[in-house]
């Protein structure tokens, strides 16, 4: 209870603000759409109820969540949900591809010296790059020579979650004690002896932080990847053409639909964690 | 035919020196070993994007792109003073500034701590690039809504890493900073804040990617007809990559240099922590 109330008394707050602040932003909207003769009382409550609020208020954003999510068919273009959808499984292709990519190379990074000195330095200076900005390339081009659809926005999904993944395992597979890597020698264990009971355990506390990076990465660049395909479905597509046609009730859903996403993408990787330590006796 | 030999011997050779090089472990041999990479690299791509022929609009080779930001400097400087002078600084200052104090706001009051910092946790893992068509509606084409946008995307990350920053002052230093009677203010100015640094630096290093993305991207919502993410998204369609690369080069180079500045800063001014010892 001393977790939940502090957070739960903030969130009134902000809701509180946000419908009030939903007054002063719709009024000239309200006010131009009303009668000459309409009292200030009137104008305040047509401020809460207009078809493209400047800032819809919250009751207005969770019917049109409710209303979208629920009135159409999943096959539906016009429900949130298939869009959602859409959005989910491009960001978890990418992430699982650049899970098995980021692995892969972490591996090679620590039993290669070579790579470790070449790729490395180069790993650590992509953070400060930002990748995000080749998406609506990678998409064009690979539009241009008839790869449409799921696998653009995959990859590039993929390419933002492959740093923080790849500098993760690189870390995890080094973070073992050097004591205990000492008494595998001493044990005579091979390189994937060592491998298999000592680095791999020990890298999953460094494997679950770094997803809670890339998942939220991976929705993102999901997202961005489906702005310069014409917005014809996903997330991403919802908030273009909301943006286009001025429907801000579509763009405050499709945005609250995303941050649930990352939410639930997060909560699932702490669900996997705990199973995981579960599995294993109580410790990561 | 010969493309693929000469592709061949340049990867070989490329292999053996990486490999001898990367065996010395002197200062000047780690810094060699990526750069000689990242050369071996632009000269593969050149090799193959000539040997092969592969049209422009796919892969332009990287002397296309040399020439692209050679002829088009007047261009890429307009879009740099449009996108990061206008939006991304004053944005990324803007954020971060409010971050801070709100994370030294509530640093007063556990109850408000304990109800904002897991909702901020949870925001800065939203994406809230998203917010970018409400803020061009809001704040109109111009760069004022990208800052706003680079303004929502960096206050949360300073907001956590600065209140998990004066979360960490040790409880012996604390004491200490009692037994001298010294105030809130002095302790904060004193102890925590100089403690809180390494935080504070870390969460303005990674917002600084985060602000050049935010920015880039809102662009793409619609924009004046100047600005490093209107160009990418304008001249990709146009398949006219050769400066689309050229605006992912001064992206790039922006996005390094104020990672490394900032490094530089951190250095000089938290040069007591443990970890520079």
């Amino acid at each position: 209870m001393t977790r939940v109330l502090p957070v739960l008394c903030v969130l009134v707050v902000v809701i509180s603000v946000w419908f009030a602040a939903s007054v002063p932003m719709n009024w000239s909207q309200a006010q131009a759409l009303a009668d000459d003769n309409a009292s200030w009382t009137d104008i305040a409550e047509a401020t809460q109820s207009l078809d493209r609020p400047l800032l819809p208020t919250p009751a207005q954003v969770a019917t049109e969540m409710v209303t979208t999510l629920v009135d159409y068919p999943v096959t539906s273009p016009r429900s949130l949900l298939h869009h959602a959808l859409i959005t989910a499984w491009e960001s978890l292709v990418g992430l699982l591809i650049s899970l098995a990519a980021g692995i892969a190379l972490a591996i090679g990074i620590v039993h290669v010296r070579t790579l470790d000195r070449t790729l490395m330095p180069w790993l650590v200076a992509s953070q400060a790059i930002p990748v995000l900005a080749i998406a609506p390339m990678v998409v064009v081009v690979l539009g241009n020579i008839g790869l449409t659809g799921l696998l653009p926005k995959a990859l590039i999904a993929g390419w933002l979650s492959f740093f923080p993944i790849t500098t993760g395992m690189v870390k995890g597979l080094r973070s073992s004690d050097v004591m205990q890597r000492d008494l595998m020698h001493t044990y005579n264990a091979t390189t994937a002896q060592v491998f298999t009971k000592l680095r791999w355990p020990a890298s999953m506390a460094f494997l679950f932080p770094a997803l809670k990076v890339a998942a939220p990465l991976a929705l993102v660049g999901a997202i961005v990847a489906e702005l310069p395909t014409g917005a014809q479905a996903g997330l991403g597509a919802r908030l273009l053409t909301g943006s286009y046609y001025g429907l801000t009730l579509q763009i405050w859903a499709a945005l609250l639909m995303a941050g649930l996403l990352a939410v639930l993408a997060i909560a699932l990787i702490d669900g996997a964690q705990v199973l995981l330590v579960r599995g294993r006796g109580g410790r990561l | 035919m010969i493309t693929t030999l000469l592709l061949l011997l340049s990867l070989l050779i490329g292999t053996v020196a990486l490999v001898l090089l990367s065996r010395n472990d002197a200062r000047a041999f780690r810094i060699a070993t990526p750069v000689v990479f990242g050369v071996l690299v632009l000269w593969l791509w050149q090799l193959a994007c000539v040997g092969y022929q592969i049209p422009f609009i796919l892969l332009p080779p990287p002397s296309n792109i040399g020439v692209a930001i050679a002829t088009h400097i007047p261009m890429l400087a307009a879009d740099f003073r449009q996108t990061v002078l206008r939006s991304v600084i004053p944005g990324w200052l803007i954020g971060s500034g409010a971050g801070l104090l709100v994370a030294i706001a509530l640093d007063r009051s556990p109850f408000l701590r304990r109800g904002v910092l897991p909702l901020g946790s949870l925001v800065s893992s939203m994406p809230i690039v998203g917010i970018a068509p409400i803020m061009v509606m809001w704040f109109g084409f111009d760069w004022q809504s990208k800052a706003a946008v680079v303004v929502a995307m960096t206050f949360f990350p300073m907001l956590v890493n600065a209140g998990a920053g004066l979360a960490q002052t040790g409880a012996m230093e604390a004491d200490l900073m009692r037994t001298y009677a010294a105030g809130y203010r002095t302790t904060l100015l004193k102890l925590r804040l100089p403690s809180a640094l390494p935080f504070i630096f870390n969460a303005l290093k990674l917002n600084a990617t985060l602000a050049l993305i935010g920015a880039i991207v809102a662009e793409f919502f619609g924009t004046p007809i100047v600005g490093m993410g209107f160009r990418i998204s304008t001249e990709a369609a146009r398949l006219d990559l050769g400066i689309v690369w050229a605006e992912i080069v001064v992206a790039a180079t922006v996005g390094t240099l104020s990672f490394a500045l900032l490094s530089l800063l951190e250095r000089a001014v938290t040069f007591w922590h443990p970890s520079y010892h």
